[in-house]
């Protein structure tokens, strides 16, 4: 499945990096951690978070995941908007918990 | 890897400016695939450096982070000019940190930086000094 269609199912707000929703998604995961992240998450995966600051935009570069997204209504910050355009990670926003998220995208990668 | 010439790179880092942090990691991390390092070693390596960044961001006045790739290992040095660790095993130990409770909001300081760092290397030392610094050397071998 591509980014698109999660942001199709979810009802997620791009915020960054539309071009990017053409990736595909291969895997999930769920942390506030940013050390955990970077151990642990893996390539092509959506990265579910509250996290806001521009931190974030480097720790998925890195770890080559296919989006951001920003839970519980949260919004990030315009740094973080900034970075994330100019490093090529899209960032989505959407008003439900984590717990929800992750559950929906556990559904439809199955 | 396509070359037999050591490789060298860089990065002043300054305590507290988070905007910075990842840099160095990004960097290294496309120098080595550009070589054509399996993804598994960047990976490691990305992990390591990125985790060293931070712990000068986090907690240091400034630092250098120098990398050397040759055709048997990446190396990674990493020297502060940051407060010293006291107790290095206790530092060592995962879910340790002294990180200031809003460090901690950014979902940094979980106590997992040095563990990481020492988990993704083949090789690592940590010396430090109170009052003066520490210096992390990690080293990743790339003959295996």
């Amino acid at each position: 499945m591509k980014l698109l269609d999660f942001v199709k199912v979810l009802s997620l707000d791009v915020k960054s990096y539309s071009d990017g929703l053409q990736q595909d998604v291969t895997g999930g995961y769920a942390s506030d951690l940013l050390s955990d992240v970077l151990a642990n998450s893996k390539k092509g995966a959506i990265w579910i978070t509250l996290q806001t600051h521009q931190n974030i935009v480097a720790v998925a570069n890195v770890k080559g995941l296919a989006g951001i997204i920003i839970v519980g209504g949260r919004e990030p910050q315009k740094d973080t908007l900034d970075k994330a355009e100019a490093e090529k990670i899209t960032i989505m926003t959407t008003s439900i918990s984590a717990f929800e998220t992750a559950g929906k995208i556990y559904q439809l990668l199955k | 890897m396509v070359t037999n010439q050591a490789i060298e790179g860089s990065f002043q880092l300054i305590g507290g400016i988070f905007e910075n942090a990842g840099n160095a990691s990004i960097q290294l991390k496309q120098k080595l695939t550009e070589l054509g390092i399996k993804e598994d070693v960047v990976r490691r390596a990305a992990i390591v450096t990125f985790e060293a960044e931070m712990n000068v961001i986090i907690y240091a006045a400034a630092g250098w982070l120098r990398y050397y790739i040759t055709p048997q290992y990446i190396k990674i040095i990493v020297e502060d000019m940051g407060p010293g660790i006291e107790d290095i095993e206790l530092a060592m130990q995962e879910g340790y940190s002294t990180a200031p409770e809003w460090i901690r909001e950014m979902g940094w300081g979980a106590g997992m930086g040095l563990p990481n760092m020492k988990k993704n290397s083949d090789e690592f030392k940590i010396d430090s000094v109170v009052g003066e610094g520490t210096t992390v050397e990690m080293m990743i071998n790339l003959t295996s």
